[in-house]
């Protein structure tokens, strides 16, 4: 009865609040209405903040925020440029060779045994207050032995009273990086960075040693304080310098000093967060993370919301200053030199559903959206010249559209470990050959991606050095270069190239019969079965039969670890602009079967492995570029995969929503972000003006609808239950 | 002093009865986690839980020997041949999952959180919806039964069995989508989706409810107007007729009242449930319930989340069954619980 009493009141009060204020259907608070917030949208909740463990899109979303590696992209420069964020100066390689002498720049790869970079930051950098830094008048940290008594009324993090800071230093980014190595975590990037960095897989066994010797197991609660425990690859200079030691060279290990895993981590929080009866609230560092950035995460309830507020410590940092002959919007250049961050504070709302979260972006509850394809057609068209712009009801409400090629790419891989489409024979390699030129990747992108792609010549993504543009660029397996365009090779050379393969007219001729392909894929809804039907139907241009072997995904994923697939789809996101991060999905030392690498075609040239060695640690340069020219070739020649496409990320924008340039590398790009809430106010109480009539209908209806229902009541309430006329018979 | 004794027997069967019944629950939570345990293995082998939580990128066969290690998945699923005894079951991920379990220790997700305070805290949002979908239905659904019960015969019953028969045909979804359309999006009456936890809460659950009672509405309503028809036919209704009672009182009084056994067993048996949220609402609606909890653990496989709301809700439906036995006996004092 009270929990009804209670729903009754409140939802007369949210009646009476909602008559108040023009519109009805504002889901926020009447507190956050006007202020300079931006309201966004997550789907699906982090699994985890902390930097060390975190490696997915949707948490980096919240991480690149709050915490700060020494490197940053530039927002505004394209091709993607490093920049210093907490490092004081982008760090110079410098090389070693056996005997520990440095050896001049432009040295032979062979000669250098290892390199090390030495990372200074800015002083005066500091903290987000945090209650790991709290402490009494006697300098004893307040909050770094809890007892059940003090954490009875601790719930989240916020419910501890005090907080402080402390100034940033080098043993922070040196902790983090011994953290990569830490028995009770999981850090992705773990596997490959013991490959580099000196001495990380030793460490790691004295760390499990330590930590089994410490508690009698790997159990969470016990505190290691990485500080006892040196670590040859990392090593602290001073306060505001650190060195980082690599086996030979590594020049892409550059890009990962600006991805949260390398920001820093300070020992006190890591006390404070291991302690049991924390880590039994569910207050921890994969939760609550603390960093320097421009924001905080102030409340973590990922089934519902997520806040982040503008960090009160932050060290400050300006707009950057773009170069005009960078094709820059002049709009993106007006807050040039202007202090970040621009906005107070980000609300994220969990919103899984894709119709509610584009229909609160249609009401200006939410700033900036994506397109789904069932919105597409409602949001974007194509004008003649094949150029996506906002539809008119779009503009009309002053909508933008932005979009970039993300550097990623889909494509179909043929297994090279099959009998049939797989190997390095003549004949297989034209079957593979012809069935790239079949599958007309043109028309996948028109009907299913509506438009939003462009072919994929090679494995590596536009914008990323080592991609050629236009003739230069083509595959020559699969494309024509005609009147200033990519024309996809006629079917009839595609068949010429079958029958060569032993194939003709899709005709087996050592056992005359058909040839059947599979295409592995994972069980899907009915919206893919078109895909499927298309794929099939590509095939059959070339009247080969292609069976769809569908299974759930972790079938699909074991088929493709066993090597027993036979064509599949298969995607790449890349981790920094780098042509290694897309060519070494074809290494042959990388194979998935057998190696567990990131080779998921299995593809093994020896001399495209020879190259790539020689490639992947050089420095952007003619030289490289060749490399690259020559390893594309091969490929193309061999065709382990359909290129298939690079897609192309569509966002929409609201008017009031500024300063944004989509940049696919980096993600701490809210900091740069601005809004005019003013506007943002006005509009939505125009939008959303609550319409009333159809209730009024609504009422007229149910009344006119009543009244021959009364009618009834009345007679059959007051009426005889016998008629007269029958009454008088009876007498009668 | 006889009736007191009697009275003190009717307590004592009634405790007993329930002993044996919640006696009778523990066989079958077993069979319900055996099921649960070997569909979800199936399915999925628990190197497939490691790579799904570790991401598909970069993950090394040793990350997932260590996650296995850490949450206990390394070990055999039901039978471990290499122990002795009783450990050849004890040893096994089964028996430790499971045991804790009857204990009401969920112990934690994938993730690593709490999954007894998850379950704590998304309780009263599921509550939220479901109670008073559950109240305002049970009372609508009755009302519109009784009102065409009241004008059986006429344009009022034949064209509610129409609509009934309509509104049942159509799937929740279309009134989610539907309703969000026309209600949020086209006359901006309430918030599309959202939630909070203030007194603010109403505006956000005004458009879930409606929709949650609208959509039962078709099969309810139809399901209560052939219970009380069959009522209608019987002596009693007869007898206070011939009373001249008005139809209004035989109705409400008299045929609701009698009508109240199978309207229980319906009803009764999903309170319980009502904590377990509902699957659908909760997702469109972004209500931070239940329901959207268990849909979030299979997507992503979190088996200890899977395993855990499986069991609470085949608890809940036990507890729902043993209540709806009581409140028999409490609506027909002829019912006696052995």
């Amino acid at each position: 009865m009270k929990v009804l009493f209670t729903y009754l009141l409140s939802f007369s009060i949210a009646l009476l609040s909602a008559c108040g204020s023009d519109s009805w259907n504002n889901p926020y608070p009447p507190s956050a209405e006007n202020g300079n917030i931006l309201y966004s949208a997550f789907a699906e909740r982090p699994k985890h903040l902390d930097p060390v463990q975190s490696y997915s899109s949707n948490e980096i979303l919240f991480t690149a925020q709050i915490y700060e590696p020494p490197l940053q992209f530039h927002y505004l420069k394209r091709p993607y440029k490093l920049v210093p964020l907490s490092a004081s100066e982008i760090p110079v390689a410098q090389y070693f060779n056996s005997n520990g002498e440095r050896l001049p720049e432009g040295v032979d790869n062979e000669k250098i045994s290892y390199t090390v970079y030495e990372v200074s930051i800015k002083p005066g950098i500091r903290y987000q207050p945090h209650p790991a830094f709290a402490r009494n008048e006697k300098k004893e940290f307040i909050y770094h032995n809890l007892s059940v008594e003090d954490l009875a009324e601790i719930y989240e993090l916020k419910d501890f009273f005090y907080t402080d800071t402390r100034e940033l230093t080098a043993h922070d980014y040196v902790y983090e990086i011994k953290r990569l190595a830490h028995p009770r975590l999981h850090s992705p990037i773990f596997g490959l960075m013991s490959d580099y960095i000196v001495g990380l897989k030793e460490f790691s066994n004295t760390l499990r040693a330590a930590a089994n010797l410490q508690s009698g197991t790997t159990d969470k609660g016990t505190y290691l304080d990485l500080n006892n425990f040196p670590l040859e690859g990392a090593q602290v200079v001073d306060s505001h310098a650190y060195r980082i030691k690599i086996r030979g060279k590594y020049p892409q290990f550059m890009y990962w000093l600006a991805m949260p895993f390398f920001a820093p981590i300070p020992w006190e929080a890591d006390r404070f967060y291991t302690q049991q009866g924390l880590v039994e609230k569910n207050i921890t560092l994969d939760w609550y993370p603390v960093g320097t950035g421009p924001y905080m995460l102030t409340d973590n309830n990922p089934n519902l919301m997520m806040v982040l507020e503008k960090n009160p410590n932050f060290h400050g940092e300006s707009y950057p200053v773009g170069d005009k002959t960078n094709n820059l919007n002049s709009d993106l250049l007006e807050d040039a030199g202007k202090p970040l961050p621009f906005i107070d504070k980000i609300m994220f709302y969990r919103d899984k559903e894709s119709i509610p979260r584009w229909n609160k972006f249609l009401q200006g509850y939410y700033d900036a959206s994506g397109i789904g394809s069932d919105s597409f057609d409602q949001a974007v068209q194509i004008t003649g010249q094949g150029e996506a712009t906002v539809t008119k009801e779009m503009k009309a409400k002053g909508i933008r559209l932005e979009e970039a090629v993300a550097t990623s790419t889909y494509y179909v891989g043929f297994n090279m470990l099959d009998p049939k489409v797989g190997g390095l024979t003549e004949s297989s390699r034209k079957l593979r050959q012809a069935i790239s030129i079949a599958v007309d990747y043109e028309e996948f992108i028109s009907i299913f991606a509506n438009g939003r792609g462009i072919p994929a010549q090679g494995p590596i993504a536009p914008g990323i050095f080592g991609h050629r543009y236009g003739k230069e660029g083509i595959n020559p397996i699969v494309y024509n270069w005609k009147n200033n365009r990519l024309k996809r090779k006629a079917i009839e050379t595609a068949r010429g190239l079958l029958a060569e393969a032993g194939y003709p007219n899709g005709i087996d001729i050592k056992t005359n019969a058909p040839l059947v392909l599979y295409f592995d894929v994972t069980a899907r809804g009915p919206e893919d079965k078109s895909k499927l039907d298309w794929m099939s139907k590509q095939f059959q241009k070339l009247n080969i039969q292609l069976v769809i072997r569908s299974t759930d995904y972790n079938r699909f994923q074991d088929k493709i670890r066993q090597g027993s697939a036979q064509i599949f789809e298969w995607g790449w996101n890349a981790d920094y602009p780098d042509p290694e991060n897309f060519l070494f999905l074809l290494h042959g030392p990388q194979k998935k079967v057998g190696n567990d690498g990131e080779n998921a075609a299995n593809y093994d040239n020896p001399e495209y492995n020879v190259l790539f060695e020689q490639m992947k640690n050089m420095d952007d340069s003619p030289e490289r570029q060749e490399i690259i020219d020559q390893m594309l070739r091969i490929l193309r020649e061999d065709s382990p995969w359909i290129w298939g496409y690079h897609p192309k990320d569509y966002a929409l924008y609201h008017e009031w929503y500024t300063n944004v340039k989509p940049n696919k590398m980096s993600h701490n790009n809210m900091k740069y972000h601005r809004i005019d809430p003013n506007m943002r106010e006005e509009k939505r109480l125009h939008w959303n003006k609550p319409v009333f009539w159809p209730l009024a209908v609504f009422l007229i209806v149910l009344i006119v609808g009543l009244i021959p229902a009364v009618v009834i009541f009345r007679k059959k309430e007051h009426g005889a239950g016998i008629r007269n006329s029958e009454k008088r018979g009876e007498i009668g | 002093m006889e009736q007191e004794l009697e009275i003190q027997r009717n307590e004592v069967r009634l405790v007993n009865y329930i002993i044996r019944r919640m006696l009778y629950a523990i066989p079958i939570l077993i069979g319900v986690n055996l099921i649960t345990f070997t569909l979800f293995f199936v399915v999925n082998t628990p190197d497939d839980m490691a790579r799904m939580h570790l991401g598909i990128k970069r993950v090394t066969p040793e990350a997932i020997l260590k996650w296995k290690q850490e949450r206990g998945y390394d070990k055999s699923l039901i039978y471990e041949s290499a122990e002795k005894g009783a450990d050849k079951f004890t040893n096994t991920i089964f028996f430790e999952k499971s045991t804790a379990m009857f204990f009401f220790d969920f112990g934690r997700a994938d993730d690593g959180r709490d999954i007894a305070h998850e379950i704590k805290t998304r309780m009263l949002p599921s509550l939220a919806i479901a109670l008073p979908v559950f109240i305002l239905g049970l009372i609508s659904y009755i009302t519109f039964a009784l009102i065409m019960v009241f004008f059986r015969a006429t344009y009022i019953d034949l064209w509610g069995v129409v609509l009934c028969v309509a509104i049942m045909s159509i799937s929740l979804l279309f009134y989610v989508i539907g309703g969000q359309f026309l209600i949020s999006k086209l006359w901006h009456l309430v918030p599309i989706s959202g939630f909070s936890g203030g007194l603010d809460i109403g505006k956000f659950l005004v458009l879930p409810v409606i929709i949650g009672v609208f959509s039962g509405s078709g099969a309810s309503a139809r399901w209560y107007r052939t219970i009380f028809l069959e009522e209608m036919g019987k002596d009693y209704v007869l007898t206070a007729r011939a009373k001249g009672l008005p139809e209004s009182i035989v109705l409400f009084r008299h045929v609701l009242g009698n009508a109240m056994i199978p309207i229980l067993t319906g009803a009764v048996v999903l309170i319980p449930s009502l904590f377990m949220g509902s699957l659908i609402l909760e997702s469109f609606f972004g209500i931070p319930g239940l329901g959207s909890y268990t849909i979030d653990a299979i997507s992503s496989q979190d088996f200890a989340v899977v395993r855990a709301m499986v069991f609470l809700g085949s608890f809940f439906y036990i507890i729902g069954l043993v209540l709806t036995d009581i409140s028999y006996t409490l609506v027909d004092p002829r019912i006696r619980l052995e």
